[in-house]
């Protein structure tokens, strides 16, 4: 890995934090500007993929363990699909987040943040997962 | 755009094609922009050129820099693909010119979407309550895709580590 080059160390040092808030800005702004969960999820991952190239796949996976990023993967889509499931519960159709809230606006409002969040969560955690697993791979190749 | 296409097609680094095809996905994204699309400027700005190019790389990692040598032009795939890119061409001729007003495509529910989303949904970007609300379940597949997409990966190449120690230990 690229650890002895101080000047992408200290440059990629500055940038992943506002990279992981821009992410952060893009997840939950997105009902009204451009964005949403897909692009902030793959923001989020881009960030910790360039910690990865950075400092090491062994500093990142202390960060997020497989476990970490398969749990992450799979609580997106059931947060999302759970949404669905608990807006039926309330009385509506599947997905109908008008039910969420009296107010049917802050209701859509909230449906709409929290399955966007659930998008944000997957996509990073299905990119990151993907990163580490080609990583992974790798060295099992080079072993050999 | 066309230019770095063909560049793209007629390389043989590898590498070289990973770069390319990720400025040509950024001169997409700018094309997008132009085209007032920003959120699919920024999802292809996002996916295509940065992580699409990075997942490639690693791919590449595993594999191998070049690509094999072909001998010789073949004439029926140039000539397949020269028809179908003509009947492609020929199709948008009857399609009606960019941003009419009076295109189909705005009389559907382009225009209840942007009539009833503010009333309805409430969120000042129609594309986000057109993305989440009135698509919800759309969205939802999307998101079961990427993350199929994940376990499919996991599942070719996440295990191999566990199954080569069993071999060796048989």
């Amino acid at each position: 890995m690229l650890t002895k080059t101080s000047i992408l160390r200290v440059v990629s040092k500055l940038l992943i934090p506002p990279i992981m808030l821009f992410a952060l800005y893009v997840q939950f702004h997105g009902d009204f500007g451009p964005g949403g969960g897909f692009q902030a999820g793959v923001i989020f991952a881009s960030a910790f993929i360039l910690y990865a190239l950075i400092f090491g796949v062994d500093n990142a996976r202390k960060v997020a363990p497989a476990w970490l990023t398969r749990l992450m993967l799979a609580a997106g889509l059931l947060l999302f699909a759970g949404v669905g499931v608990f807006t039926m519960f309330l009385g509506g159709d599947y997905l109908d987040y008008s039910m969420l809230s009296k107010d049917p606006h802050a209701g859509q409002h909230l449906g709409i943040n929290i399955i966007e969040f659930g998008v944000g969560t997957t996509v990073a955690g299905a990119m990151i997962t993907i990163f580490l697993i080609f990583d992974g791979r790798l060295r099992a190749e080079k072993k050999d | 755009m066309v230019v770095i296409a063909y560049l793209l097609l007629r390389m043989h680094n590898l590498f070289a094609v990973v770069m390319m095809s990720g400025i040509y996905s950024l001169l997409a994204a700018v094309l997008y922009v132009i085209m007032d699309a920003v959120d699919v400027a920024f999802t292809e700005a996002a996916v295509g050129a940065g992580i699409s190019t990075v997942l490639m790389l690693g791919t590449l990692a595993l594999t191998s820099r070049r690509d094999k040598e072909r001998t010789g032009n073949k004439p029926i795939p140039i000539l397949i693909v020269t028809i179908t890119g003509l009947l492609l061409i020929y199709g948008t001729l009857d399609m009606p010119p960019y941003g009419d007003p009076t295109a189909p495509i705005h009389h559907h529910v382009g225009r209840y979407y942007i009539d009833n989303s503010g009333e309805q949904v409430g969120p000042p970007n129609i594309v986000t309550s057109v993305l989440a609300s009135y698509r919800g379940y759309d969205t939802l597949g999307e998101v079961t895709v990427i993350f199929t997409a994940a376990i499919g990966v996991m599942a070719l190449i996440g295990r191999s580590r566990k199954r080569k120690k069993k071999l060796k230990t048989n």
